[in-house]
């Protein structure tokens, strides 16, 4: 789960990492307002669970309530790179004396927490990289070992001297964030020197393992703040994985790979999918039922491609819950079901002794792609 | 022969007494797996279908003899029960459990180093070896014995993919699910490299999909030092970048670890790359032609 920047910054503060004074507002007045108490200037900020505000519009430096207010409606009122914007940050001004970036993060390669540090803040971090690999310093964190002195001398090394102490006590305790709030990743850019001497956190960019929301419930209830799609919310109260795509074949199966692979093999038979819907493992009738309901709630859906091999999953439940979710919803399209694996000669004998006219059933996971994708573009059902 | 699992597998479930749990060792064992033992703490004494249970894994290994372990326990304990396993001495875990943090995998990760267990998974449908052994959930009707070595990120395109070779009576050395969790045990590398030296094995199939980058790692070790063919797929080419595709292995961003880029390194490197699971078997069959 990705955090807003005032989110992690809540986190932030909780670890003892310095950030700028910051008022969250929701309305364009509450953002003069929160800019009149910040002393009269502030930054305005975007909360959007994407990257890349700066260059995009979305962090703006105001000298005035009024232009605080200004700025934070026309926020407000539009999307950021696709993504609602119903929240926005003001934060106080600080006399930067210079940025670097620092991050870490799980790196799933080595199965152990990567951390960088750079002297060369506010950059495009990939970009750089690429360009000047030398200039980011890269250190490996065993999980088991934790972060040592060593490694904090090494990464605050390339920033100047008058930063490293105070940098080295962020980079330790964003570990620790990392550790005890299961974050997977935790990048600031810009880490910044005040002309004080102090270090402070400017950005925030969190990370939460979704696995681990069951040990941090005060984390997991900032996923309220997140404007959400009816249809996402709904699928995920079930626990399925639903992404809306732009075509107009719904797909239900079970796997992420086999889902996927379902959407290449429906787009090479020259139809593409309207979602990928992954009912998980030991998927139920009911989970089977409310994947039909929300796949068949988008109204660009022109056939659904039921594709199921179980392992874990029995072919049996699929088809009860197929047949008890056909009695909820009112399918106007031809809904193809494939089964294989575990109990699916029962899963069949299920559905063809039932006989429901929208249901189409197909031997192979090709001939079922290639009749939903006819459907799609027109074929009588 | 076969790698990983086999006729000397002595199996201990940890986790047996659950639903699941016993749904799939009970048919592991009519599948001819030898299944020696459960582990439920506090439930030593009793027994599942004559399998009879021990309080720890220790027990399991010292009173019955296990050196295989399959874990179905809940994700907030599964990576406990992986620890408690090597701790035991456990030649090779497979864990089953969806859902385990990645930091409580880290730590796994790192406490397995240099010890002598072997971890297939977490979130993975474990291995078969058709006509000997099954440890996991994969459905053992769909495979056929023979001397195909395949491994898979995907639960579910193992199943696919080695259905569509059985129809065509393309047969199976072992078929290994990986788990496509951002931190696992065996990956495509050690996977390839069990193959390569298994006299059974003709032919290696990989399955990938999008996110990460073991599957270009692979293409590199695949060039430097397998010699026997290898046939690939990889899935999520319709996927959109930066839109998370079901479970956490399976993560675009921006150019790298899309399905595209898997494919190049891999053809890069002389593996044939299908783009459909049907042709999968189809380029098999040409290669053992």
């Amino acid at each position: 789960m990705d955090l807003y920047e005032h989110q992690g910054k809540e986190l932030f503060r909780a670890q003892g990492i310095a950030t700028p004074r910051g008022i969250v507002a929701t309305t364009a007045d509450q953002a003069a307002a929160a800019t009149a108490e910040l002393g009269g200037k502030s930054v305005v900020k975007v909360q959007v669970q994407v990257g890349g505000r700066g260059k995009g519009g979305g962090v703006v430096l105001v000298d005035s309530p009024e232009r605080a207010a200004e700025e934070a409606a026309r926020m407000l009122g539009a999307d950021f790179k696709g993504h609602q914007v119903t929240q926005v940050l003001c934060e106080e001004l600080l006399p930067i004396a210079q940025e670097f970036y620092t991050s870490i993060l799980l790196d799933r390669s080595t199965g152990d927490y990567l951390a960088m540090m750079t002297a060369e803040g506010g950059m495009d971090i990939e970009e750089l990289a690429r360009t000047r690999p030398q200039a980011l310093r890269r250190v490996h964190v065993d999980a088991m070992l934790g972060m040592r002195a060593f490694h904090v001398r090494e990464l605050t090394g390339c920033l100047p001297v008058e930063a490293r102490e105070g940098a080295g006590d962020v980079l330790r305790r964003m570990y620790t964030l990392i550790q005890e709030r299961d974050a997977t990743l935790v990048e600031v850019n810009p880490l910044v020197l005040l002309e004080d001497g102090r270090v402070v956190a400017l950005d925030a960019k969190v990370t939460i393992d979704d696995n681990a929301l069951f040990r941090h419930e005060d984390i997991d209830a900032m996923k309220a703040a997140f404007p959400i799609d009816p249809v996402q919310a709904r699928a995920n109260e079930k626990g399925l994985q639903y992404v809306k795509l732009e075509g107009n074949v719904g797909i239900i199966g079970n796997g992420a790979g086999l889902v996927m692979s379902t959407l290449d093999v429906v787009a090479q038979a020259g139809a593409h999918a309207a979602n990928f819907l992954d009912v998980g493992g030991g998927a139920s009738a009911d989970q089977m039922a409310t994947s039909l309901e929300v796949v068949l709630s988008d109204p660009a859906v022109k056939a659904v491609f039921i594709n199921i091999f179980g392992g874990i999953t029995r072919c049996d439940l699929v088809a009860e819950g197929v047949l008890g979710a056909l009695e909820r919803v009112d399918a106007q399209v031809p809904l193809v079901v494939r089964l294989d694996g575990t109990n699916a000669e029962e899963g069949r004998r299920i559905l063809a002794e039932a006989a429901h006219p929208r249901i189409v059933p197909a031997a192979t996971m090709l001939e079922a792609a290639e009749r939903a994708a006819a459907f799609a573009n027109g074929a009588a059902a | 022969m076969s790698i990983l699992v086999g006729a000397d597998t002595r199996l201990v479930v940890q986790g047996l007494t659950g639903k699941e749990g016993t749904f799939h060792t009970l048919r592991n064992r009519a599948y001819g797996t030898q299944v020696v033992a459960g582990v439920t703490p506090g439930k030593a004494g009793q027994d599942v279908e004559g399998i009879p249970v021990y309080d720890t894994v220790a027990d399991a290994v010292r009173e019955a003899g296990a050196n295989t372990s399959m874990i179905f326990v809940p994700p907030r304990f599964a990576a406990e029960a992986i620890l408690e396993s090597a701790d035991a001495g456990i030649d090779l875990a497979v864990c089953i459990t969806e859902g385990i943090p990645v930091k409580d995998m880290a730590h796994v990760h790192s406490y397995l180093q240099g010890r002598g267990t072997t971890l297939i998974g977490p979130n993975c449908p474990g291995a078969i070896s058709p006509g000997v052994a099954n440890v996991g959930i994969i459905p053992p009707e769909v495979c056929l014995p023979g001397r195909v070595g395949f491994v898979s990120r995907s639960g579910t395109l193992v199943y696919q993919i080695v259905h569509e070779l059985t129809q065509r009576g393309i047969g199976q050395s072992t078929c290994v699910g990986m788990g496509g969790d951002p931190v696992h045990g065996i990956g495509f590398i050690e996977a390839l490299a069990a193959f390569e030296a298994d006299p059974e094995t003709d032919l290696m199939i990989m399955t990938g999909e999008i996110g990460g980058d073991d599957e270009e790692r692979a293409a590199a070790y695949i060039a430097a030092s397998v010699t026997k063919p290898v046939v690939a797929y990889i899935a999520g080419f319709e996927a959109p970048p930066g839109k998370r595709m079901g479970h956490a292995g399976a993560i675009v961003t921006g150019s790298q670890g899309t399905a595209a880029a898997k494919a190049e390194a891999l053809e890069a490197n002389g593996v044939r790359v299908a783009r459909t699971p049907s042709q999968v078997a189809e380029l098999v069959q040409d290669a053992l032609a």
